[in-house]
C-alpha cells in the first residue's frame, strides 16, 4: 500500500482538479448564455464540488495533520495546489469553457474508470460513484462541441481556436511522474500514459462529427500537478474562493 | 457521522426491532421531491447490528454534490431519535455507488403522481448519444422532448411534452 505522504500528495491531484473546475465553472452563475446552460454548467460544478470533498476529506484523513476538507480548500497557497493546469485557465468564451470541460471530463471519464479498479478500497468507491456523474458530463460537452463546431461559420471558428489554444494543456494529462509511477506501482492509480488510447477515441469522434480538426502535439505546458509552476490564474481563484474563511478564520457556522 | 465505513456483519438485530427502524424511516421523504420516502428511494441500504448489536443504518449519497444529502442525515437522525433508537448509529457507504434502479417500484409511482417521470431501466449503461425517449407522466403521449439535459436539481432533465404541452421533469439514469 502506498506510503500516507505519497497517498496524500496523489488525493490533492485528484481533489483540487475537481476543486478547480467546480469553481471554474461556478463563475458561470448568472452569466451562462442561456438559462437552461447554466443550469447544466453549475449542477456539473456540484457534482465536482462533491467529489472534491469526498478526495479532500480522505487526503485529509490520510495526512493524519487534523486538516479537513475546508482547511485543504481554503488554507492552501497556490504552491500547495495540485491541480493540472488545465482546469485551472479561465473560462473564456462559452467555446473556451465548453472545450476546456469536454477535453478534462473524457480525461476524468478514464481516470475514474481505471482509479474504479484501484486498490485503495476507499477511493475506488469515490471512483465508481464519480465516474456515474462523468460520464453524464463528457456527454454533455460533447454535444455542445458538435454542436459549435458543425454549427455557424462563427461557432466552428470559436470552438477551433478554443481547441488549438487549449491542446498544449493536455500534454501534463498523460505525461507520469514519479508518483504517477509510485501510485501505478502500488496499484492505487493508473499509468497515466495508458489512459491515452481510451481519451484518443471519445475524442477523435466527437471532433470528427464536430467538424473540427485535431490540433498536432508540440510543445506541451507542465507543472501544475507537482505543483512546480502554476499560471498566474490560479492565484485569481484562490482569492476569490478563499477570502471569506481568511477573513473570518474563527467563524464555526457558516 | 462517520464519513465512509460499513458495518461489520456481528449480532443479528430482533426483527421487530429492524422492522421497527425500516417503519421510521419510510417516514422520513426526500425534501426536493414531495412523497418520495429515502426507501422508496433506495438510499437505505442496510439496516444490521453492529458487533454489541447496537443497530446500524446505513445510507448512501445519491450524487455526491447532492445538498439534499447532509438534511436527509439529520432527518434520519431525528426519525430514529423519534422512534426510540437514540442509541442506534447511522452510517454512509459510497460501494457499491447509487443507481435509480434501486428506486422502488411505489417511489417510481410516487415520482409519476408528483409529474416526474421515473428513470428508465437501467441506470450504468452507455449513455453517449441522443437523450432517452421519455413518455409524458401527465397524458403518457410518448411524443416528449427533452428541453434540457439538467434540471433544478442534479437527479433531473427538463423535458416537454408534444401531447399535452405540459413541461415536467424527468429523474435521469444514474
Amino acid at each position: 500500500m502506498a506510503a500516507g505522504a505519497e497517498l496524500f500528495s496523489y488525493l490533492l491531484r485528484l481533489g483540487d482538479d475537481a476543486l478547480i473546475l467546480g469553481q471554474r465553472l461556478s463563475e458561470l452563475v448568472g452569466r451562462a448564455p442561456e438559462i437552461e446552460e447554466e443550469m447544466a454548467l453549475i449542477n456539473i460544478s456540484l457534482d465536482l464540488i462533491g467529489q472534491a470533498r469526498l478526495l479532500l476529506s480522505y487526503a485529509g484523513e490520510v495526512e493524519g495533520a487534523g486538516r479537513d476538507e475546508d482547511d485543504l480548500a481554503y488554507l492552501r497557497d497556490v504552491l500547495d495546489f495540485r491541480n493540472h493546469l488545465l482546469v485551472e485557465l479561465p473560462n473564456g468564451d462559452f467555446a473556451h469553457t465548453i472545450c476546456r470541460l469536454f477535453l478534462v471530463s473524457a480525461f476524468k471519464e478514464q481516470q475514474y474508470e481505471a482509479l474504479a479498479r484501484s486498490r485503495d478500497e476507499r477511493l475506488a468507491a469515490i471512483a465508481a460513484k464519480a465516474l456515474k456523474e462523468v460520464r453524464y458530463h463528457v456527454r454533455h460537452s460533447g454535444a455542445w462541441m458538435v454542436r459549435l463546431g458543425d454549427g455557424t461559420e462563427e461557432s466552428h471558428a470559436r470552438a477551433q481556436r478554443a481547441l488549438d489554444a487549449l491542446w498544449m494543456y493536455t500534454g501534463e494529462l498523460f505525461t507520469p511522474d514519479a508518483l504517477d509511477r509510485a501510485m501505478a506501482e502500488a496499484g492505487v492509480g493508473p499509468d497515466v500514459a495508458a489512459l491515452k488510447p481510451g481519451w484518443d477515441e471519445r475524442v477523435n469522434a466527437v471532433l470528427r462529427e464536430a467538424t473540427l480538426r485535431r490540433p498536432e502535439d508540440g510543445w506541451m505546458q507542465s507543472g501544475g500537478k507537482d505543483g512546480r509552476m502554476h499560471t498566474e490564474h490560479l492565484g485569481h481563484i484562490l482569492a476569490e474562493m478563499q477570502f471569506l474563511r481568511r477573513a473570518y478564520p474563527d467563524a464555526t457556522a457558516w | 457521522m462517520p464519513p465512509h465505513g460499513s458495518s461489520t456483519a456481528g449480532a443479528e438485530l430482533a426483527p421487530e426491532v429492524r422492522e421497527a427502524i425500516w417503519r421510521a424511516l419510510e417516514e422520513v421523504y426526500d425534501p426536493e421531491i414531495p412523497n418520495l420516502s429515502v426507501v422508496d428511494l433506495g438510499i437505505v441500504r442496510r439496516v444490521a447490528a453492529d458487533a454489541d448489536g447496537t443497530p446500524v443504518v446505513t445510507i448512501t449519497p445519491t450524487y455526491t454534490g447532492c445538498p439534499a444529502t447532509q438534511v436527509i442525515a439529520l432527518a434520519v437522525r431525528a426519525a430514529l431519535d423519534r422512534a426510540g433508537f437514540r442509541h442506534a448509529r447511522l452510517e454512509t457507504a459510497l460501494a457499491p455507488p447509487w443507481t435509480t434502479d434501486w428506486i422502488t417500484e411505489r417511489g417510481r409511482e410516487r415520482l409519476r403522481e408528483a409529474g416526474i417521470a421515473p428513470p428508465l431501466q437501467s441506470g450504468g449503461k452507455e449513455r453517449f448519444g441522443a437523450p432517452p425517449e421519455v413518455p409524458c407522466p401527465r397524458c403518457g403521449s410518448a411524443e416528449t422532448e427533452c428541453i434540457a439535459e439538467f434540471g433544478a436539481t442534479a437527479c433531473k432533465a427538463l423535458y416537454r411534452c408534444r401531447g399535452c404541452l405540459e413541461p415536467f421533469e424527468y429523474f435521469k439514469c444514474l
